[in-house]
Formats: C-alpha cells, structure tokens, sequence
C-alpha cells in the first residue's frame, strides 16, 4: 500500500467568539491507494467536514493536507478545482446529478469540463461506467425520471468518470433502502478491487461500513478508531 | 467555450415558458427601441421636407445697401433719418456668370438665378401688395415645388403671365385667364394674365408671393442684367452649411445655408431626437433590468447545481460563461424577435416618400434594427455580469448542503 494522502493536525472551527464551534481538533489520519474506508462517528461528529476539507471544498483553519504530494493547504482556488477534476471524485447523499442533464451527460460531466466539450471517447467511457452499474437501459434517462438508487449509481458513475484516485462518498446510501444500498456498495467494492481506487465512505449504518475493510471512527473532532 | 453553451442553452430550454416570457419581454423592449426609432427618424424626415425640403437650402443674396449719406461735418448734433429704400435693389450683377461653376458642385440639384422684388397688385379699384419672384423658364419647380401645389392652370411661366396664391385670387376676386396690374415701386407696371394658382397649406409666408417670368421681373424692377438672388437646392439639405461655405470660398458670393434662419426648426429636431433617445434609453434599462432580475433568480434556484459542478471541477470562471452566455443568447433571441416584431408592424405605414398628412410619418427605414440587435445583446451580457459573479462566488459546500 502506498500513500494516498495525509492529514496531520487537522483543526476546523467555525464562527468566532461565543459562536465558536471547533469540529476537527487535531485530527490526523492517512489513507493508501486501494483502500475501501467506512467513515462512522455519531452525528455532528465532524464527518462530512472532513469528507469537505479532504475534498478540497474547504481549507482547513490549521494543520497540514497533502494528496499525492501535493501540499493541498497552499494550493489557489484555480488550482484546486483543478486537482479534483482530475484526482477525486464525490458521492453525495442529496443533489447529486444536474437535472436538466440525461444519466450519460451526468457521468460525461467531469471530463467534458476538462476537455471543453462532450466527445465520442468520454461519452464510450460514460456509457460503459453505465453499463458496470447496471443501468444501460438508463443512459438517456433524464436525470429526474431515475429512482434514488439509480441517480446515485450514475453519481457513482460520475465520480469514477476521470479515473481518480480517491472518491468521497457522504453517505450514498443514506435515502435508499437495503437492497439498493447493498447493490450501491457492491458496485464500490467491485471497482475498488478492480481499480485500485480508494474510497472514503461516511454511513451511520454499521452494515454498510461492515462491507468496508477499514472504519475510521471520528469523535470529539479526533479519529478514536 | 462550446460545452459552456450547451449548458446555458440547455437551462434555457429546461424551463421554456420562462424562457420565452423572458425573451418576450426583451422583444418588447426592441420593439419599442424600433418603434421610437422609426416614429422619431420619420416626424423629423415629415418636418424637414414639410419645411426645410420645400425652401431654398443655399441662397446667394446681395447685402441690401442704402445709398451711402453724403454729410459735410454739420456742427452741433444732427438726427438723421432715412428711410430703407424699397427701390434701391441690392444686385448680384455678376452672378450669373458663376452658375455654370455653381451647378458643378457636388449634391447640387437645382439652382434658380431670381429678379425678386416687391410690388402692388391692383385689379380695378383693389390693390393688394405683393413679394414678386421673377423666376426663369422651367425653373419654376426647382426650389419650391410649385407643381406640387398648383390647384388650377400651370405653373409654366411665360413673359406676360403670373402665378398666384389662392388667398389673392379670393382678395381680388379674380378668375383663370383674366388680367391684373403689377405695379412696381419705381412706378412701371406690367399687365399679367393669370395662368395659374397655388396653395400651400401652411400658409403664412408664401401667401403674399406671387411668380412672374425672370425677363417680366427685369422689366418691371428696371434691371436690365443681373440678379437679386441665388437659390440653391441640394440633394440632402443636411450638407447645407458645409456647401455653402464651399460655394463662398468657389465664387466669392455670400452663400447662406437655410440653417441660419432655421434654427428654431434645427433646435425643435433636436429636441424631438433627444426625446426618442430618452425613450430609447428607458427601453435598454428595461432589457437590461428584466434579463438581470431573470438571471438572478435562475443562480439562486441553481446553486446546488452549481455546487455540485463546482465539485465536479468546473472552475468559477466556467460557471460565469455558462451565465453570460445565457443573457447573450436572452439578448439574440429577444432582438431579433424584436426587430422581427418590429419590423412588420411597421410594414403598414406608408413609404416615406407618400408621407401625408394625417398619418403617424412612421419611417419604416430608420427602424435601427442592427443597433436595437446590437445593444440588446451587449445590454443582456452587463445585465447577466452580476448574476453570473453571484453564481461564480456559490461556495459548493452550503450549497450541497451535506
Ligand atoms: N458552515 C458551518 N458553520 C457552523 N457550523 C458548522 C458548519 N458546518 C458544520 N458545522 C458544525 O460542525 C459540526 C459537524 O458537522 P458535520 O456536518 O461535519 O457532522 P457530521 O458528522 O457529518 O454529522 P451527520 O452525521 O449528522 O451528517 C456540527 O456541529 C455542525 O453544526
Ligand atoms: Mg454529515
């Protein structure tokens, strides 16, 4: 296992004075290629804050980021949208695909910005990304007209579309129900084997996370697991 | 940026019936744009050549000189006073030799050497005075175009017959064909046939001007050779003031461009042009704050959607062509429409040269399409700056909404 990325130190507060809420106190954590990570902790632990700041959403207030060497605390705006096209990709619980785009434009989307238009390569590419998810028969589907396990496999899709190293997922599963969640997480797992992409998957169901090979558990702004 | 396009035309199509009120909206703007345009072009098109287009444009006039006072050195003071002299015809003896110079200048189109003086008409024991015009020979038309406003005989002059205006006639009571004196200051008169009356519906000036022959006028003024006055028509008589100052400096005459008398009329077209651009500008301002608030609305109710791409890696720049992009096609698709629009409602009013009165003089040529086409879109791109910034600075996070 090589390094994917590090965070050491990791202090977030928001707001100021009274107001002031410190969510991430110090926390380190490391995360290698290939790994399948479930991120567990009760809720207002601080999950989807790290998830955000890993991501590049957000900087830190203190403490050290770094992904493939790169030290991600310095990086400008530019270069940070930058580095997630090309290196991570998101799986979010709510408002996840475009909807005035089909399932293929969706997933077409984060190499389309990068080349400046939707080619035949990326929309051959999207459509077998489709196709591993079982959703062939959804390509042109209006994103709307898709059930909620479908619209997060074709997020799924999406994330995987510019073949980053690392996806986020902030609770994928959290609206669908069991079958689609573990249909959801097979679909992870199996790319995960077979690409080597690490995930970083936060759930509060135990299940799910007892599908991953690893659970970090966060708690009092810290990684207690 | 060809990906941002599909994008911005797509959030056009995705909700059509607002898309279409908004370009509606544009479109009525344009409209107005042409409609303001094409009213303000065409009154002040009916104005000039109810005024300006039917007078002379350059006129070359000799400066009425009274005999100079010859006065030894009286002592104490002495009041003098003299009377202008109505005979003492002020003459251009040499002009006529410049016409031929004078016709070559360019956008001339008509130049009419005149014997002009004033007179006393008397038919019995009624006498009415009267400003004689002594024109040549088929140059009759040339200045004010008496053909146009003859209601009865011709407006062809020959030595011995004259041109009058309705309102004489109905003052001496006379009839086509019979005979009335024309007395000159200098006492001679001529006996002229009526061959032909005018009427000008404005009136004033022209009422009290009646047309003679050119060598009757030399007779009657006692002015063997010579003129008294030059008048010059030109092609567009808003090149007048340039092309007198040309036909001074060529001929050494004192050429007067029409504007000189005419400024009230060149201050009331002004006056009238800026109202148009004031209407005009009010109509952009529309545009601009109805595509503004439209596409404020549209980034709000985006932001998750913009998030996301965010996430995705679309960088701010991105997002603030995808919104440009849309006010400028809210901005093609409404001008045109517009014009369009425009265009054919005024399709119905009449060509410019069958103006009349009693009828808008809508001037379906100075509808400034490619103009109103032009501002609008550049209107719709400021108008979509701020919300497109709005939509850049969305911060993917609150937006999201994790
Ligand atoms: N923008 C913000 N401003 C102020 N406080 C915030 C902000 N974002 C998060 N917080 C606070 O940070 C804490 C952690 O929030 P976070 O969303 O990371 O928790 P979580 O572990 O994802 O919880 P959940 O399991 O409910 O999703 C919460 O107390 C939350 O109120
Ligand atoms: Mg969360």
């Amino acid at each position: 296992m090589t390094e994917l990325l590090e965070v050491r130190s990791l202090v977030k507060t928001f707001g100021s004075g009274d107001t002031e809420t410190r969510v991430l106190r110090g926390l380190d954590l490391t995360l290698g290629t290939n790994e399948l990570a479930a991120l567990l902790g009760p809720s207002g632990s601080g999950k989807s804050t790290l998830l955000t700041i890993l991501g590049t959403l957000m900087h830190p207030t203190s403490g050290s980021h770094t992904m493939l060497g790169h030290d991600l605390t310095q990086a400008t705006d530019a270069e940070l949208t930058e580095f997630r096209n090309l290196h991570i990709g998101f799986v979010f619980q709510f408002h996840n695909l475009l909807p005035d785009f089909t399932a293929l434009e969706n997933v077409i989307f984060p190499t389309a910005i990068r080349e400046g238009r939707e080619t035949a390569a990326s929309r051959a590419r999207g459509r077998e990304l489709l196709q591993r998810m079982g959703l062939a028969d959804r390509v042109d589907f209006p994103a709307p007209k898709l059930s909620g396990g479908q619209k997060q496999r074709v997020a799924v899709a999406r994330a995987l579309m510019n073949s980053p190293q690392l996806v986020l997922a902030d609770e994928p599963t959290g609206n669908l129900d069991r079958a689609s969640a573990v249909q959801v997480m097979d679909l992870i797992g199996q790319i995960n084997r077979e690409e080597g992409t690490t995930f970083l998957i936060s759930t509060h169901d135990e299940k799910i996370a007892a599908t991953c090979r690893r659970q970090i558990v966060v708690g009092d702004g810290l990684v207690t697991g | 940026m060809l990906y941002a396009l599909k994008i911005a035309s797509r959030y056009l199509t995705a909700s059509k019936a607002q898309t279409a009120l908004l370009v509606l909206g544009v479109a009525v703007g344009v409209f107005i744009f042409i409609f303001m345009s094409a009213l303000i072009g065409g009154l002040a098109e009916f104005i000039l050549s109810r005024t300006a287009g039917d007078i002379s444009h350059i006129t070359i006039e000799a400066k009425a000189t009274d005999p100079a006072l010859l006065l030894g050195r009286l002592p104490g003071q002495t009041l003098l006073v003299q009377e202008k002299s109505g005979r003492a015809q002020a003459t251009l003896p040499t002009a006529l030799s410049f016409l031929p110079l004078i016709e070559a200048v360019p956008h001339v189109i008509a130049v009419s050497p005149q014997v002009n003086g004033s007179g006393t008409l008397r038919r019995g024991t009624q006498t009415t005075p009267v400003s004689v015009i002594g024109v040549e020979p088929g140059r009759e038309s040339d200045i004010i175009n008496l053909q146009s406003y003859l209601i009865e005989g011709t407006s062809r002059l020959t030595a011995g017959t004259i041109l009058m205006g309705q309102s004489q006639i109905d003052d001496l009571s006379l009839f086509l064909g019979q005979t009335v004196k024309l007395e000159a200051p200098g006492g001679t008169v001529a006996n002229l046939t009526l061959t032909g009356i005018y009427k000008i519906g404005t009136g004033g000036q022209n009422t009290r001007t009646v047309y003679i022959n050119i060598a009757t006028a030399r007779t009657l003024f006692a002015l063997p050779q010579g003129v008294t006055r030059i008048e010059i028509k030109l092609d567009d008589l808003n090149n007048a003031d340039a092309i007198a100052t040309e036909i001074s400096a060529l001929t050494g005459l004192n050429a007067e461009s029409w504007t000189i008398k005419a400024a009230q009329l060149k201050e009331a077209l002004r006056a009238q042009a800026q109202t148009g651009y004031f209407l005009k500008t009010f109509a952009m301002i529309t545009i601009i704050i109805g595509v503004a608030s439209a596409l404020l609305l549209s980034t709000y109710r985006r932001r998750p959607e913009i998030g996301i791409m965010r996430a995705m890696g679309a960088s701010r720049k991105f997002v603030v062509f995808v919104f440009v992009t849309q006010g400028a096609l809210i901005g093609v698709l409404g001008g045109l429409s517009g014009a369009g629009l425009g265009y054919l409602a005024l399709l119905p009013f009449p060509r410019r040269d069958a103006f009349h009165a009693g009828t808008l003089p809508i001037d379906i040529t100075q509808g400034s399409y490619g103009l109103a086409i032009i501002l609008t879109v550049i209107g719709a791109i400021l108008a979509s700056i701020w919300p497109a910034r709005s939509a850049a600075r969305v911060d993917p996070v609150t937006a999201i909404g994790q």
